[in-house]
């Protein structure tokens, strides 16, 4: 009786509402939407394999030892390489890294603990905005601030444009990484009697390094691939050679300040800077060295990256006892 | 005893009070709170100090070309003279050519980047979510001179060529849209339509993350709710999540406009770099940062540098004000806590 009742009130209501709402229509329109967002994120994921892969094959076929050990030949002479553009990179990559860490921990520092007064919240604001500047204005204000000013292009305004740009990085990551540190650290450290400067030196900066690391790390990444803020800062120098500066600093009996001095007053190459002069001109052999210069610079991002945020996920599973 | 505590008051009571600045200074640097202090906040003013000083510099060092050109620098023109021997300058082909470029770029990747923010935020399984978001991040980390160059030798030959033949020979004929898509594309492909493509693959990334990002922190209950209805999942995405967290994603759009407008290599190597004075997508065509990239250190005259600081001090008005609207919708529905607004 009663299940006879249900079939027939089963059927024919749910037949009823399936044509009054179009269920069909609306089951079909809901799996084929979100087969388009699956599709998407395909069609995006296969844009990032297509460049990183065309990148390696491309880069392997002309990498070689003398790009590593050789400064940039004249065209038509074989074993040239980009010894000036690497020790450039690194030379940019740790003056900026000097240049915006300090400063970057110590407003990160300010920012964790004062989050909501007005200047923690017009840092916050700011950096978040300072990240949208693009880099080509930093480089700008740099050309504007050092360059016109000194009389001549240099790693030193170079690194300075880099730091800029890496410091909303480091402010972001540190602040969010002292967050981390249980406040019972903290506050049993101020409990203790020691004062608040020496807290923060000797227990929540620490506890919290692993953190404010990767943040580096990752400004890091960005910044040395940043190519945009160099043209007209660091300009680019086919002839720097770290070695040969000390050399002929050496030589001439000067002081080491001198000689970090001429090191960092000259114009450098940088990978992404020579990447994009080679990639411009139309000799084979320039291009080929720019695609081993992609590259490199690939690996060195992608790693960075990739280590970075292995290394974070790690930790917050550790924190929360996974 | 008591004599002895006597003795101990008598000596703190007829001590020589010490003065109230050797008193500050004692304390000033045996706490080393202030110095402290002062030191983060002269840290945390430095960065906003930064920020103005850029706006500062770039007004003051483009002064001369601000007089001589006035309100002319800007007016929209088709005929438009950028002169370094004369010292005619003119902005409006560069900005034409970023807007049209990050504007047509956004048409592409707002649907791409909503589609996977969906799938990464609602739909795909959890272990999933991590590595693909990783993979998005990464996206967003690739150099721009790289993509530069896998635009040139790949992506112009083997996508932008073959694309702007067929919407030169399909839209290049309806009316208005010919003005938009009338050709020939140039035979490189080098054109403001490979910009716009190069554009839109660089800010998906960044619109992704903060879209998943709003997805994820608005309240279960509004799914459950909606299901409860009886909505299918893309009703509830399309009627529920996404009206509500719109303020959000409307943020995260702004925010990759913003970064499209700044974007200066990929675009440079592939933009085309020419001064044409067409409205077409399928021609060549120049950007404000472009420009500046290709010709600052090599400006011939005073003027020709102050234009060119004068461009960048538009671009960064632009770039500025569109991050503080941005930031400002993404904080409104984040709490200032979106995590993918780093990006």
């Amino acid at each position: 009786m009663s299940s006879g009742t249900n079939v027939w009130l089963g059927t024919s209501t749910k037949q009823l509402i399936q044509s009054r709402t179009g269920y069909r229509r609306r089951k079909f329109t809901n799996r084929i939407m979100l087969t388009v967002t699956a599709l998407f994120t395909l069609a995006a994921l296969a844009i990032l394999f297509w460049i990183i892969i065309y990148v390696v094959i491309k880069g392997l076929q002309y990498l070689n030892l003398d790009f590593f050990i050789h400064l940039p030949r004249p065209l038509g002479m074989p074993g040239g390489g980009v010894l000036n553009a690497i020790e450039g990179t690194i030379i940019l990559t740790i003056l900026a890294s000097l240049f915006a860490v300090i400063p970057g921990i110590l407003a990160a520092y300010y920012v964790a603990y004062n989050p909501n007064t007005p200047l923690g919240i017009a840092v916050r604001f700011g950096t978040d905005v300072l990240s949208g500047v693009p880099s080509i204005i930093i480089g700008l204000f740099c050309y504007a601030l050092i360059v016109k000013y000194q009389g001549h292009y240099s790693a030193l305004a170079g690194s300075i444009a880099l730091a800029i740009i890496m410091l909303p990085t480091i402010i972001r990551t540190t602040e969010e990484m002292i967050k981390l540190v249980p406040h019972s650290l903290r506050e049993g450290s101020l409990a203790l009697g020691s004062p608040e400067w020496k807290t923060a030196v000797s227990v929540s900066l620490p506890a919290a390094s692993q953190g404010i690391i990767t943040g580096i790390l990752l400004g890091i990444a960005r910044a040395s691939g940043e190519t945009a803020p160099l043209l007209f800062t660091a300009l680019g120098n086919d002839n720097y050679e770290v070695g040969k500066i000390i050399k002929a600093g050496l030589a001439n009996h000067k002081g080491i300040f001198a000689i970090l001095g001429s090191i960092v007053t000259q114009p450098v190459d940088s990978l992404p800077l020579t990447l994009w002069k080679y990639a411009q001109q139309p000799y084979p052999e320039r291009i080929n060295q720019s695609w081993a210069a992609a590259l490199v610079l690939l690996i060195f991002v992608l790693s960075l990256n990739i280590f970075t945020r292995i290394w974070v996920q790690v930790r917050a599973n550790r924190m929360q006892g996974k | 005893m008591i004599d002895n505590m006597a003795k101990q008051n008598h000596i703190i009571a007829n001590r020589r009070p010490p003065s109230r600045w050797a008193t500050r200074l004692r304390l000033a640097f045996h706490y080393g709170d202030r110095p402290w202090n002062a030191l983060t906040i002269s840290m945390a003013v430095l960065t906003i100090l930064v920020m103005l000083a850029i706006g500062v510099l770039l007004w003051r060092e483009s002064a001369g070309s601000r007089s001589a050109f006035g309100l002319n620098f800007l007016k929209p023109t088709t005929d438009a003279s950028w002169n370094p021997v004369s010292g005619e300058f003119q902005a409006w082909p560069f900005i034409y050519g970023t807007l049209v470029t990050s504007l047509f770029s956004l048409v592409l990747a707002v649907p791409l980047s909503l589609g996977v923010a969906i799938f990464l935020a609602e739909l795909c399984p959890e272990w999933l979510r991590l590595p693909l978001g990783g993979m998005f991040e990464l996206l967003a980390a690739i150099p721009s001179v790289i993509y530069g160059l896998w635009g040139i030798f790949v992506f112009l030959p083997k996508v932008v060529d073959p694309v702007g033949r067929f919407l030169d020979t399909t839209l290049g004929n309806v009316p208005v849209l010919s003005l938009f898509f009338h050709g020939p594309i140039p035979a490189s492909g080098a054109s403001l339509l490979a910009a716009a493509f190069i554009l839109s693959i660089m800010i998906t990334p960044t619109i992704t993350a903060i879209t998943r990002d709003v997805f994820l922190a608005i309240p279960v209950s509004q799914r459950e709710a909606s299901l409860a209805l009886g909505s299918t999942r893309w009703e509830t995405i399309w009627k529920v999540l996404i009206p509500y967290g719109l303020s959000g994603i409307l943020g995260a759009v702004i925010l990759g406009l913003g970064r499209a407008l700044g974007e200066t290599m990929a675009v440079t190597m592939v933009v085309g770099n020419s001064i044409g004075g067409s409205l077409s997508l399928l021609r060549p065509g120049y950007t404000m940062s472009s420009i500046i990239a290709n010709e600052f250190a090599e400006a011939v005259s005073p003027l020709h540098t102050q234009a060119l600081i004068e461009v960048g001090l538009i671009l960064f008005i632009i770039t500025l004000l569109l991050n503080i609207l941005a930031r400002l919708l993404v904080w409104r529905v984040g709490r200032g806590n979106v995590q993918g607004a780093r990006a």
